[in-house]
């Protein structure tokens, strides 16, 4: 990976792309489309919020980037290769909404970080020294290092979260996507949280954060793409960035659509960052 | 131990111990993956395969295995495809399944009940060299899959969406996990019967999660649990003159209770001590 600074925002189809959703329709049944003709291109280095009130699609549409929900039509491209021919997994490192099955059988830590190496380690290969070194680090890298050891339904909604971002960083990705990572979480969580990603993003890497409040994650993010009803209504500047908010009033489609700054709905804004 | 110079049981507390320790490995993912209850419908339909065996004057474990493994692979496949209500698919296929076996052995008719009840409640006290031979055979297939495969298996029954994303075989790691599981209730079944062969996967896990902190620890500690149960449950029967498969379960529940209520008291001590809350869950 190189070390070039952030490139800028795509204006033209041509530039590279490491995640490039178009002409997304996706429908859940009888339910009213969940994304209509919705688009998102992010290129490397790159940290992009999706932004949205709940049933805005914001969550469907890095979903359906990930192939977990099929599309009515529409494509997706994944570091240049369309998502059914895409296998290079290790790229991305996905931080889903909530940990999976936490009051089933325990897991400790280490052993749901660890989960997060096999995309790197090979299929039915024992973890190498390397292996166990990266998921120790991504652990460290979280700060949970003294809870490496504890079962995950016994931490706290932040620390659990944190474990799912030390899950991805174990498979040493390229890109990140996280869904509603600061939910539920504590403040200093939040912190070590954003600090984590800085020092992913200063390394390079790309990151597709799925928000619905930004929080301390707003210093990081250079470009904003706004969902709601399943379109893309804004793709630009972080709608805040430079306002004189109180830092109490986190980044809320609704309440700002009330205030005003929000386009129309059905009109696509394109007002790209210098 | 003078029981031991009987040959019949003998080859019983082997058979039981190969059962225990086999058991709750693949019971462990159905339990983390919330299915508990899926060993049951298993052992629904490899009765259907006992039949076919009985019908067709085969092995009944070798048409039970084919049986089972093709019910469990059905199962897995509609679960995947999310198309029908799995609710009712499973119901459909568990009452097809014994209902399938009842009657094709009934068409048997040289076969007398007994055979089916063997099959059903377990027959261990006639386990003979031959069953144990193909017992312990499928049962270390079982645990190279279950203990070699531990991080694969983890991962996609802890959380099948982030496997599918870190591009996982997983369609190919269930249907070896439901293959795998088919395999071990036809075992199970000539030791604790079809009836109880879940109860054996799932028992010793839920005993062992309540004191383990890990998953790997989780699986040890109710492989040992397992085996643990078979060789005294064995012993009782013999002493008592009861039915083995009942008295390992009837003695695995007994100890899942005691475990229970020492965690609560503990916890319920410790809770307030400390005098706050343990986080359990992410519940909002």
């Amino acid at each position: 990976m190189t070390t070039m600074n952030r490139p800028p925002v795509p204006s033209e189809p041509s530039v590279r792309s490491v995640l490039w959703v178009a002409d997304a329709v996706v429908s859940y049944g009888a339910d009213p489309p969940a994304l209509r003709r919705a688009q998102l291109k992010v290129v490397a280095g790159e940290t992009v919020a999706v932004l949205g009130a709940n049933g805005s699609g914001k969550s469907t549409l890095i979903r359906v980037a990930l192939g977990l929900v099929p599309l009515v039509s529409g494509s997706v491209t994944l570091f240049g290769t369309p998502l059914r021919r895409f296998r290079d997994w290790k790229k991305i490192g996905y931080v889903p909404q909530r940990i999976g099955a936490a009051s089933g059988v325990p897991a400790t830590v280490r052993e749901v970080v660890a989960a997060g190496r096999l995309v790197r380690q090979g299929l039915f290969r024992p973890a190498s020294e390397v292996d166990r070194d990266a998921v120790d680090a991504a652990i460290a890298a979280v700060g949970l290092t003294e809870l490496a050891r504890d079962p995950v339904a016994t931490l706290s909604g932040g620390q659990q979260q944190r474990t799912l971002i030390a899950r991805a960083l174990a498979g040493e990705p390229e890109m990140l996507v996280l869904d509603e990572p600061t939910v539920g979480v504590d403040v200093a969580s939040q912190q070590n949280f954003t600090d984590t990603l800085r020092r992913f993003v200063r390394g390079g890497g790309t990151v597709v954060v799925v928000t619905h409040e930004l929080g301390p994650l707003e210093s990081l993010v250079n470009r904003a793409v706004v969902l709601h009803h399943g379109e893309v209504v804004h793709d630009g500047a972080v709608p805040v960035a430079g306002q004189a908010t109180p830092t109490s009033d986190q980044v809320h489609p609704h309440a700002r659509r009330d205030q005003g700054w929000l386009p129309p709905h059905g009109e696509v804004v394109r007002s790209r960052q210098a | 131990m003078t029981l031991l110079a009987y040959d019949f049981l003998r080859n019983a507390l082997i058979g039981a111990l190969i059962i225990g320790l086999t058991a709750p490995a693949v019971g462990v993912y159905l339990v983390q993956r919330r299915m508990s209850l899926i060993g049951d419908g298993i052992g629904h339909i490899a009765l259907t395969g006992v039949a076919i065996g009985f019908l067709t004057k085969t092995s009944p474990v070798l048409t039970a295995v084919i049986v089972a493994a093709v019910g469990a692979v059905s199962i897995e496949l509609l679960r995947g495809y999310g198309r029908l209500s799995g609710d009712i698919a499973l119901a459909l296929l568990f009452y097809g399944g014994i209902a399938g076996g009842v009657l094709l052995i009934g068409l048997a008719s040289d076969r007398s009940n007994a055979n089916l009840l063997s099959y059903l409640f377990g027959s261990l006290l006639t386990t003979s060299t031959e069953d144990l031979i193909v017992i312990g055979a499928l049962s270390v297939v079982v645990l190279v899959v279950t203990v070699g495969a531990r991080p694969w298996l983890f991962a996609v029954c802890q959380d099948e969406e982030y496997a599918r994303v870190a591009g996982l075989p997983v369609r190919a790691l269930n249907l070896t996990l439901a293959v795998t599981a088919a395999v071990t209730v036809t075992v199970a079944m000539r030791g604790v019967g079809l009836l109880l062969v879940s109860a054996l996967m799932v028992v010793p896990v839920a005993t062992a999660q309540q004191v383990a902190r890990g998953f790997a620890a989780t699986m040890a500690t109710s492989m040992g649990l397992g085996v643990g149960y078979a060789g005294v449950g064995v012993y009782v029967s013999f002493r008592l003159d009861v039915a083995p498969g009942a008295a390992i379960v009837v003695l695995g529940l007994a100890v899942f209770v005691a475990v229970a209520v020492v965690a609560a008291v503990t916890q319920g001590w410790r809770r307030s001590r400390i005098g706050v809350a343990i986080p359990k869950t992410l519940d909002e």
